[in-house]
């Protein structure tokens, strides 16, 4: 891939997508195995700056530098502590001083990853979630996920159900799914829904259709992807209460029947559980919410893995190589992998 | 027309075809436009409180390479512009310190704070032209009509930057694509509507006369233009940023594309240069807003609403409005200078004989590249940095004298 940073799926092209999905199901073959780790990225440094709680993503994305073999550091800052006196443009300075290879940076501001792309020209920057902005690993997981269970992801009909204004998941999987040719139902209440959302799909090959109507969302869905009602983030004041929040568009068993009989559900956690969907629909048979974890390791390689100048190809042949030398080696192998 | 301008003292002395005079100074200005010195009625000079940011000093240095002769500075130092003490303060700065002419305007209420009427009649004897609580603008519709009724005493223009802050609420650029692509918070034309309106109808029921600050939404616009056909006293005026960019500038996250009101979509920059057309506007003015450069380097919905304005407000006009064909040379100068002495009741924006020597040289062609780091200004906040722009000022004269000439500036 030629580009330096990931910042939002927005910038990308369909084949970069592509490449980064099939990379990512290259990788997920090292996470079955015994020994974790594939020697590409030996002696690079990963920096993961989060401005915001975040133990899923956080870790995931720590767990893919380390099978990686790059060495990894975390720094967590409060964001209170960071407005006095030093500015984000200190912080980006002084973190590039120390070359790191990549900086994965979570910011509760929109933008933040931009801003800190166009000051460190030498730095790999990765959006791990900005403000409502964008998500883009979250997607890319939510895709690699889909095209697993329905191998393609054009012409599926996808439902987004909740808090789309503050949701920057909602954003990044708008973009990735109408350039791939999904068509994506968003709904929720009209509070919750941002002006001219429609409009992102503009010039693509899928559709983008708004409704208050949550049913009709779900209707004949192929997948349906909840978003979390962030009670920290003020949504409580565009909603009367949780009680009637979940009573009108949470998803229940019984609004699940009127989406098709394979019909996925899935949710970028943490799960409000009795809010944004019902416990039996979250632990049933249609919910792929720890899958997605799986894959968001994957997909986090392959982003690290590709940003940092690997190409696809020799992905698939370093996971081949060494899964044949732990064959080869004294250790008991009980990975399921088929290195045919 | 072609014509010699003579100045004697602080006066126009005689604009005729050819004078001569022995011994007068000349300034050759052949192929040049002489204009009545260039008005901004809204500026934030930051002193007293914030000289890190802008003083007066600089803020009137930052005018004169404009082309500016005049600026009136919104009350929001620290401490605020709410009695004549900062007032006196503020005029005895501008005439030890400025190069041109600093005229303050006074809040509407004491510390802005939306309550209490400031003392409105003192500031009006210590100097200021107007009142306004910009940047908090008075929530309270009571208390506005009242400072509306009092201000009528003075016959001081009640200057409103329309904003109701239960609509805005904590938003930081336009409310619609742009906010809901880059996910920032927005804020919505009817903000600025609501209150527009209220202003209005409160204007028609006093009497008084409302001026619009920075107005920058269609429908905003639309109630000027009917409200001016009803006979009621409402002036407005717009500023370049608001005629020159949409809000797909901010898509760079660049936090040099943050001001209130923030830049709106292309249909509003469409209907204001309408409004700019047809003489619903009064008045073009910058919204100079200096903020220091560690203020701007923040995220994007930390850092400071605001850019400067001086030093690129005349080229902005002539390029985008006079060039484009959009407006004559001659609305152009009303928008920068007759106008708005016209909405503040100042005796300026003349060139007529006995008239105060306020002149503005500009050349209509002269290319110019905005390069922040020669400013005047000690800020640098302007999204316009790089533009290449055709026109620009070349000399400022106050009062006779002669304040800036680009010539000795290379």
């Amino acid at each position: 891939m030629r580009r330096k940073d990931l910042l939002g799926i927005r910038e990308l092209t369909v084949e970069e997508i592509e490449t980064i999905l099939d990379t990512a199901e290259a990788f997920r073959e090292v996470s079955r195995r015994n020994i974790k780790k594939v020697p590409t990225l030996r002696g690079r440094t990963v920096i993961n700056l989060f401005f915001e709680s975040s133990t899923r993503t956080r870790t995931s994305f720590e767990i893919a530098a380390k099978r990686l073999s790059a060495d990894t550091i975390n720094i967590s800052v409060a964001t209170s502590s960071i407005n006095k006196g030093e500015t984000l443009i200190d912080t980006a300075r002084n973190l590039e001083a120390m070359v790191p290879d990549a900086i994965v940076i979570r910011h509760p501001s929109s933008g933040v990853p931009h801003q800190l792309a166009r000051i460190c020209r030498n730095t790999s920057v990765i959006n791990a979630g900005d403000g409502a902005h964008e998500h883009p690993t979250q997607a890319l997981l939510d895709a690699l996920t889909i095209r697993e269970h329905k191998r393609t992801i054009r012409g599926l009909e996808v439902a987004i159900i909740g808090d789309i204004a503050h949701s920057r998941v909602a954003r990044s999987n708008l973009h990735l799914l109408t350039k791939l040719g999904a068509n994506v139902r968003v709904a929720g209440p009209r509070t919750l829904l941002p002006p001219e959302i429609g409009r992102l799909a503009e010039s693509r090959p899928g559709k983008i259709v708004v409704t208050s109507f949550v049913e009709e969302a779900i209707e004949a869905a192929d997948v349906i992807l909840l978003l979390r009602v962030q009670l920290e983030r003020e949504a409580s004041a565009h909603f009367p209460s949780l009680r009637e929040y979940a009573s009108f568009y949470g998803l229940n068993a019984k609004r699940l029947q009127l989406a098709r009989k394979d019909v996925i559900v899935i949710h970028p956690g943490p799960v409000n559980r009795g809010i944004e969907v019902a416990s039996d629909v979250i632990d049933g048979p249609y919910s792929l919410v720890y899958e997605q974890v799986t894959n968001g390791v994957a997909v986090r390689m392959a982003v690290l893995y590709l940003l940092m100048g690997g190409n696809k190809l020799d992905a698939v042949k370093e996971v081949h190589e060494a899964t044949h030398q732990e064959r080869a080696g004294s250790r008991p192998v009980t990975t399921t992998t088929d290195a045919s | 027309m072609q014509a010699d301008v003579l100045i004697q003292d602080d006066r126009i002395a005689a604009v005729l075809p050819d004078i001569y005079v022995e011994d007068a100074v000349i300034f050759d200005a052949t192929g040049l436009v002489v204009a009545p010195g260039l008005i901004d009625l809204h500026v934030h000079l930051r002193e007293p409180g914030r000289e890190d940011k802008e003083t007066i000093a600089t803020g009137a240095a930052a005018a004169a390479a404009g082309g500016f002769t005049t600026v009136c500075c919104m009350p929001n130092t620290q401490p605020v512009n709410d009695n004549a003490t900062v007032t006196r303060y503020i005029v005895e700065r501008a005439r030890d310190s400025a190069i041109v002419n600093v005229l303050p305007i006074g809040a509407i209420t004491r510390e802005s704070k939306g309550e209490q009427l400031a003392e409105i009649g003192e500031m009006y004897q210590a100097g200021i032209v107007a009142i306004s609580d910009d940047g908090h603008p008075v929530p309270n519709a009571m208390v506005m009509r009242r400072a509306m009724q009092y201000a009528m005493s003075f016959n001081l223009p009640v200057v409103d930057h329309c904003e109701c802050k239960h609509i805005s609420a904590g938003g930081v650029v336009n409310e619609g694509f742009y906010s809901t692509l880059l996910g920032l918070k927005g804020i919505s034309h009817l903000a600025e509507e609501l209150d527009v309106q209220r202003d209005i109808l409160l204007a028609e029921a006093t009497g008084a006369h409302v001026h619009i600050a920075h107005l920058s939404t269609a429908r905003a616009l639309q109630m000027v233009r009917e409200a001016k056909s009803r006979g009621i006293r409402v002036t407005c005026e717009v500023t370049p940023h608001h005629f020159t960019l949409t809000d797909a500038a901010v898509e760079t996250f660049d936090t040099n594309t943050k001001m209130n009101p923030p830049l709106r979509s292309a249909a509003d920059v469409e209907a204001i240069i309408e409004g700019i057309v047809d003489g619903t506007v009064d008045a073009i003015a910058t919204d100079h807003a200096p903020h220091h450069a560690d203020e701007k380097a923040l995220e994007y919905d930390k850092a400071p609403f605001g850019i400067i304005g001086l030093e690129t407000a005349l080229s902005l006009s002539l390029d985008r409005l006079y060039h484009t064909g959009k407006i004559s040379l001659l609305r152009l100068v009303e928008l920068l200078s007759t106008g708005p002495a016209r909405v503040f009741n100042l005796k300026r924006g003349s060139l007529e004989v006995g008239a105060i020597a306020d002149v503005s040289i500009f050349d209509l062609n002269k290319v110019v590249r905005v390069d922040p780091t020669k400013f005047r200004s000690k800020s640098r906040n302007t999204p316009f940095a790089g533009y290449v722009l055709r026109g620009g000022p070349v000399a400022t004269i106050v009062a006779g004298r002669v304040v800036y000439n680009c010539k000795e500036e290379e």
